[in-house]
């Protein structure tokens, strides 16, 4: 098996995550490419793990899906009080600290 | 009895006086005055005790040892509380404690009227106790401490009269001029703790001999700094005119007879120091020389009775300090000088100040005039030592003025000439200046009247506890120089710890006497036409050019003015100027330049997340580039 064409894909997704990221304004957006980013290295991970024979990469990318999920938790809980409170869902209208 | 046990008594007596009635509060008022004059009269007694039992010792043993407590006991630095008294300490305490003595009589019956009159007597025995300590010290650490001491003493008694603001400026004039000369000894006396390793008198003095020049000069010149301003010699002579602002009889006492000759003392004691630098004694024979000419002239001038009496004073200080400087020849008519000077001068100011308690105050002598029918013993008491200061034969004056002169002929060379002459000149002008005193209050048609309030004055004899001092003072003014001079008695007394050479006279003593007498006739036959002959005006004369330089103390305080003040001030602005511009330009550009940096860097911070994460992934982007770049290579 040849890991290389894994790990473009992995690439490929974590450089569309991180443009998302950067270029969208809508937070459920940039959540999704986030989302999109941790899977993107998760993808690399097994990649390696198969390649490597062990099984480090597989037990590091359950551990990422597990952050991941406190994560969505946590920051989904974030962006429904923030459009409650402001409603609007722009990551750019919360700028409240800037001085 | 171990006599040397005694020597810190001295001290103590008049410091325990000056405790008691300093502290002591109003209800020592009454007691005061008498109790001050008993503490002063202990040193004097208890000086006249060494004073027997030193005559009864041989010269080389006379010298006596007292140490009290270790000072400032560090690894290499010894400080001891320690007293020496030997001949010349010896005369010094009893003419201070002597004439002190008188004084603080003399205060009882002029200060009776003042409430403030304990705090005075507290005063003038802290005074006697720093003075005794300057005399009695045994390193010059220790008599730096009664220096500083004589000097505050000093601006307390100048500035006694507080409210009038004229004697406050005087006391804080004098305190700032004398700082000047402080600074000379002390830099003096860390030059001889680096030099010798050691600030007693007999190892910087043992060893001075062995030290080269250019090091004795250097002390020998700050030395003469601080002589200059505790004895107000030229430069630093401009505090003791206004020094009489002070009641008379401090101006007696402390800037006459004894706080402004302790200069000479300073100078005397540190003979051999000033023997192994030629170039600072003429240093010093220069000074004398500049003073005693100035002082008189200032004192030809001056309509004042105390402030014409100051420039005589200064007149006659310049004697000593000239004859200090012509080192070993001269050092014991220094000395001698002194002794008598303290006699008929603290007897001169006296009578002034009995003079002025009888007119109200007044010390215009243009307004005095005939007094002599008022005021006998006044009269015969001052005239006795006018007659004693103008070198009438016979007189102390006489003696020592003459002794004086003759040392300075005798320096030998151009330098002899020179200093000699200047010394006759100076015995001419006291001649003037003195007549002109007696005249104008003494002498001729009475010139007072009734002040702005209408009180005309009545003049009349002072009290008894006024007249007896300045009686005993006139008969130390009339016989103290012939005592001194009959066989060479004071020479001897004091040769073991000053030495004497007679020096080389190109002129025999009669020749200088004879000229002395010629000078003094003129002197006196000159004051006696202008002032003698024709009715002296109750206004002063507008004068030529010179005497009105002279009533302005020779713009002494004008130089001090346009030199000093000026100067400082052009100095502090230009100071100030390059405060503002150039330190405060760099301290405020700095501040300018971080202020502009992060106002430019406070808009990174602008609370879009987006931003946050371009930065972000920018800096992992280039970490892990330069992580690659470093692999690479």
């Amino acid at each position: 098996m040849n890991p290389v064409n894994y790990l473009y894909l992995a690439a490929l997704l974590f450089a569309i995550g991180a443009t998302g990221v950067l270029i969208r304004r809508n937070a459920i957006v940039v959540f999704m490419c986030i989302e999109l980013m941790l899977n993107a290295c998760n993808l690399a991970f097994v990649a390696f793990s198969r390649l490597h024979g062990n099984l480090d990469g597989q037990i590091i990318a359950f551990f990422t899906m597990v952050v991941a999920a406190a994560e969505v938790v946590v920051g989904l809980a974030i962006i429904v009080s923030l459009f409650r409170s402001r409603h609007s869902a722009s990551v750019d209208d919360a700028s409240l600290m800037k001085l | 009895m171990n006599t040397e046990n005694l020597i810190a008594l001295l001290v103590a007596a008049p410091l325990l006086g000056a405790a008691v009635l300093l502290c002591g509060g109003r209800r020592l008022d009454r007691v005061g005055p008498w109790l001050g004059t008993l503490l002063a009269a202990v040193p004097f007694v208890i000086g006249l005790v060494l004073f027997t039992d030193m005559l009864g010792k041989g010269a080389e043993e006379r010298s006596l040892h007292q140490h009290l407590f270790s000072w400032i006991p560090v690894e290499g630095f010894q400080a001891d509380v320690a007293f020496q008294l030997d001949q010349l300490s010896m005369t010094f305490v009893l003419l201070i404690s002597g004439v002190g003595t008188l004084i603080h009589l003399y205060s009882i019956g002029y200060m009776e009227h003042d409430e403030r009159r304990r705090r005075f007597f507290g005063y003038l025995n802290l005074f006697l106790a720093a003075m005794l300590l300057l005399v009695l010290a045994d390193n010059y650490l220790l008599l730096y401490v009664g220096w500083e001491g004589v000097g505050l003493a000093s601006y307390l008694l100048i500035g006694f009269w507080q409210h009038k603001p004229s004697a406050a400026t005087a006391a804080k004039k004098a305190f700032l001029v004398n700082r000047v000369g402080d600074m000379g000894l002390s830099i003096a006396i860390m030059l001889m703790f680096t030099t010798f390793g050691t600030f007693a008198f007999e190892p910087v003095l043992g060893a001075a001999e062995e030290t080269s020049e250019g090091k004795l000069t250097a002390i020998g010149l700050m030395l003469l700094l601080a002589a200059c301003g505790k004895s107000a010699q030229v430069p630093l002579q401009s505090w003791l005119g206004d020094a009489m602002e002070g009641p008379t009889p401090v101006s007696a006492l402390i800037h006459a007879a004894t706080m402004v000759t302790a200069g000479v003392y300073l100078i005397v004691r540190s003979g051999v120091i000033f023997n192994g630098a030629p170039d600072a004694q003429l240093a010093v024979t220069v000074v004398g020389a500049v003073t005693l000419l100035f002082g008189a002239i200032v004192g030809c001038a001056k309509d004042d009775i105390k402030k014409a009496l100051a420039g005589s004073t200064m007149s006659q200080i310049g004697y000593m300090i000239l004859a200090a400087g012509l080192g070993p020849i001269g050092y014991v008519f220094a000395i001698m000088h002194l002794v008598t000077h303290g006699f008929f001068k603290a007897g001169l100011f006296l009578g002034a100040g009995s003079v002025m308690h009888g007119m109200n105050d007044e010390v215009d002598m243009r307004k005095y005039g005939g007094l002599r029918k008022y005021m006998p013993v006044t009269f015969v008491t001052f005239g006795l030592g006018y007659l004693a200061i103008i070198g009438f034969p016979g007189l102390s004056g006489f003696f020592s003025k003459d002794k004086i002169i003759e040392a300075a002929f005798a320096k030998g060379g151009t330098e002899g000439w020179i200093l000699g002459s200047v010394a006759l000149l100076g015995a001419a002008i006291t001649a003037y200046y003195m007549t002109r005193v007696m005249i104008m209050t003494f002498f001729g048609e009475k010139r007072w009247e009734p002040d702005a309030q209408g009180n005309a004055p009545h003049p009349h004899e002072s009290p008894k506890s006024m007249t007896i001092p300045m009686i005993l003072l006139a008969v130390g003014s009339v016989f103290a120089g012939g005592f001194f001079s009959i066989g060479d008695r004071f020479m001897h007394w004091l040769e073991p710890v000053t030495h004497h050479d007679h020096g080389d006279s190109p002129l025999s003593a009669a020749t200088v006497t004879g000229a002395t007498m010629v000078v003094l006739v003129i002197g006196v036959s000159m004051a006696w036409v202008q002032y003698g002959r024709r009715p002296v005006p109750s206004v002063a004369p507008r004068g030529s050019l010179v005497t009105r330089a002279a009533r302005r103390d020779l713009l002494q305080d004008d130089f001090n003015h346009v030199v000093l003040v000026r100067g400082g001030e052009h100095l502090t602005r230009s100071l100030v100027y390059v405060d503002h511009t150039l330190v405060d330009g760099v301290v405020n550009g700095t501040a300018a330049s971080v202020g502009g940096l992060s106002g430019r860097l406070r808009k990174l911070q602008n609370g879009y997340a987006r931003s946050y994460a371009v930065s972000m992934f920018g800096g992992a982007a280039v970490l892990i580039v330069a992580t690659l770049l470093m692999r690479a290579v």
